[in-house]
């Protein structure tokens, strides 16, 4: 056990990785020698040589579409894109090609591929060092999204979907990435796709976020709790394919539901959240759903602590849902 | 570059030796794709199957490449290079089943037609959206280099696709890490409408490949003998360590774009018999007559048998019932998440049912 971070335990899940399959392979825009522009990837390059730690040219589409290839054939690749918000010249191939070939070859070919990359505001980042674009992802069938909040599930996470057999997008909360501090085992582990977990338990409201997010929901509830009202928080760490049974469960016990996300509301993972759990939980609903999020315009610089929907936007939301 | 001269001898200097049984078979292959290509294209206009992407007049260009290559290699196609499957021993009954999207599909019916796979023939998936596939080579080619294995990808691609952010994006990585890939551009003139002239203000397709460090040559892609030549010598660079070979096969798409165009709107008909002239398989028909390995009868006796063949596909394939409707919902993921279990039940049962497992 040794305390990190988010960007010590993803190095120390890269490390790992790299350590027990020879097929895997870093690959990205300034990861080798430099370590990324977050380090996440410092002294790997070192460790494992060039031919493992890829600084590759500047093109998304080349490093997406080149590790797609990789992958058709017997590697693992773990892409970095720098930014999430760089992410789309890369998006066709993401999208169009490692989505749909394992459906479109019946299997015959399939794409192993992770995708890293950097999310979210609050590093004073404007309009291209902030998205939060996970929604297109979860919209295209064939792509898995992960987004882990703290370290031990961020190196869990990692791995595990570095073992996955399909294409991986693995967001980062760079807000995150040095202020959360927690032991995490040196050794690989992994945490299983697909299961969110319940960071506090509650009767009241299910407050559901992931990512930074997960921590300014933490602190809404935190603060209601001196008012009186009683929130389970849970974090989605896996958002496709979603743990639909841990949050129908929860809103069935509760009766009321928050979304919180960074991402602009409209279309956001938060309307489908919505959607899901008045489908199947409609009957149990003592309120109307409400999503805390982004607003509907690009992320600005000056006032992105009024665009990202940190605690003190949470909280009221708690409450008036709970008072409903 | 030619081999293949007009007066069907072959040019001593460039001449790649294949045996005379070795160019009778391609000579056989390109007759043989063409007649695939022909009662595709009726049964098409007939409405018995919903498309078709032709290679009339762009044969030697494919099945030249295809041959040139090693079991070993990989190739990675545009759309329009099924007879390099069929080069390699696709079964062609699969291959019209995979035209109908019948219950004989390997693909269920998933895809549009001429966009097939196999991982048996080392060849990788078409793709609609152009040049997508250029990369893919690139990083197979790595992945082959990484792992220490003595292969090398083919990726075939028209002129149009040089234009398109993949190409530029793949050939600067294969030249940086100089990449074991064979990039085959069959300029065939046009860009479904576009013609080659408006796609590029560069006067060849080849000089691109300086822009990269990809060494590149320029051979009559009509010349099946000058392709098969050009691809084995990319191909000796690729596995002696060299990196990457830009090829452009300079080809005439005598046909439209495809069953959905009408080239008639774009190009006069003049251009087209033109190249009706310099037809790739009369050109090898000449040469392997001059050698007396070939004439009228031996022509006709195979033309006979491969459209009896082809026939005898089409009758089997329309007789396959339609692929089960349960098949679109695998093969998303390695496993079927629950939401997809669930809407494979609403939409092949009409429930309308949540999946009770996943209800709570």
């Amino acid at each position: 056990m040794t305390e990190m971070n988010l960007v010590q335990a993803i190095r120390s899940g890269l490390r790992g990785a790299l350590q027990q399959d020879e097929n895997v392979l870093v690959m990205g825009e300034d990861v080798g020698r430099l370590g990324g522009v977050f380090r996440v990837t410092q002294g790997l390059q070192k460790e494992f040589g060039a031919d493992r730690v890829l600084d590759t040219p500047l093109s998304e589409t080349g490093i997406l579409g080149t590790a797609i290839g990789m992958a058709l054939h017997g590697l693992r690749p773990v892409s970095e894109i720098q930014f999430a918000d760089f992410i789309y010249p890369g998006f066709d191939q993401l999208v169009n090609e490692a989505a749909k070939y394992r459906h479109r070859t019946a299997g015959e070919f399939h794409v192993p591929m992770v995708v890293r990359t950097p999310y979210g505001g609050g590093i004073r980042g404007g309009q291209y060092h902030s998205q939060s674009p996970e929604a297109l992802f979860i919209h295209t069938p064939g792509l898995k999204v992960v987004c882990p909040s703290n370290p031990y599930d961020a190196k869990g996470l990692l791995l595990e979907a570095i073992r996955d057999e399909d294409p991986v997008l693995f967001f980062e909360p760079k807000r995150v990435y040095r202020a959360v501090k927690m032991d995490v085992p040196d050794e690989p582990y992994t945490v299983p796709l697909g299961e969110a977990k319940i960071v506090r338990p509650g009767e009241q409201v299910t407050c559901i976020a992931w990512g930074a997010m997960l921590y300014e929901a933490f602190t809404a509830a935190e603060e209601v709790a001196k008012q009186g009202v009683d929130v389970e928080v849970i974090d989605l760490r896996t958002l496709w394919p979603l743990d639909i049974g841990a949050l129908v469960a929860s809103v069935e016990k509760t009766g009321r539901v928050v979304i919180v996300h960074e991402a602009p509301r409209t279309c956001g993972f938060g309307s489908e959240l919505v959607a899901l759990i008045t489908e199947r939980a409609f009957l149990h609903l003592e309120a109307p759903p409400v999503r805390v999020t982004g607003w509907d315009t690009p992320f600005p610089l000056t006032h992105e602590h009024e665009y990202l929907p940190l605690a003190h936007r949470i909280a009221p939301a708690l409450l008036e849902t709970a008072r409903y | 570059m030619h081999v293949i001269r007009d007066d069907g001898s072959l040019d001593p200097n460039f001449d790649p030796g294949l045996s005379i049984d070795q160019v009778v078979a391609l000579y056989k292959a390109m007759v043989r794709t063409r007649i695939v290509d022909d009662r595709l294209e009726r049964i098409q206009r007939q409405g018995r199957i919903a498309f078709h992407v032709g290679s009339l007049g762009e044969e030697a260009a494919i099945i030249g490449a295809a041959a040139a290559l090693r079991d070993r290699d990989w190739i990675v196609p545009c759309y329009r290079e099924v007879g390099a499957l069929l080069w390699r021993g696709y079964p062609l009954q699969r291959y019209i089943d995979h035209m109908y999207g019948n219950g004989g599909d390997p693909l269920h019916g998933r895809q549009m037609p001429d966009h097939t796979v196999s991982r048996e023939h080392r060849y990788l998936a078409v793709s609609a959206p152009i040049g997508t596939q250029i990369p893919h080579a690139v990083g197979i080619a790595m992945a082959s280099k990484a792992r220490g294995l003595d292969e090398c990808a083919g990726v075939f691609f028209g002129d149009g696709a040089t234009s398109s952010n993949d190409f530029h994006a793949a050939m600067n990585f294969a030249g940086v890490y100089r990449a074991p890939v064979l990039f085959l551009c069959r300029n065939n003139g046009y860009a479904i409408s576009l013609p080659t002239e408006q796609q590029t203000a560069t006067r060849t397709m080849a000089e691109k490949g300086a822009a990269y460090g990809v060494p590149a040559a320029r051979v009559d892609g009509n010349d099946v003998l000058a392709v098969w030549r050009a691809v084995r010598d990319g191909l000796q660079r690729a596995t002696s360590g060299g990196g990457p070979t830009f090829i452009e096969l300079m080809t005439y798409r005598v046909g439209g774009h495809s069953t959905s165009d009408d080239p008639r709107v774009y190009r006069s008909q003049e251009e087209t018999d033109s190249w009706r002239k310099a037809d790739p398989l009369l050109r090898l028909r000449k040469h392997i007559e001059q050698r007396d390995m070939w004439n009228d009868e031996l022509d006709g006796d195979w033309r006979a048998v491969c459209n009896a063949e082809v026939k005898e596909c089409v009758r089997r394939a329309e007789e396959k019932p339609p692929p089960a409707l349960g098949d679109l919902f695998t093969d998303v993921y390695a496993e079927q998440p629950w939401h997809l279990r669930e809407q494979q039940a609403q939409c092949v049962d009409g429930s309308r049912a949540i999946d009770e497992e996943n209800k709570s």
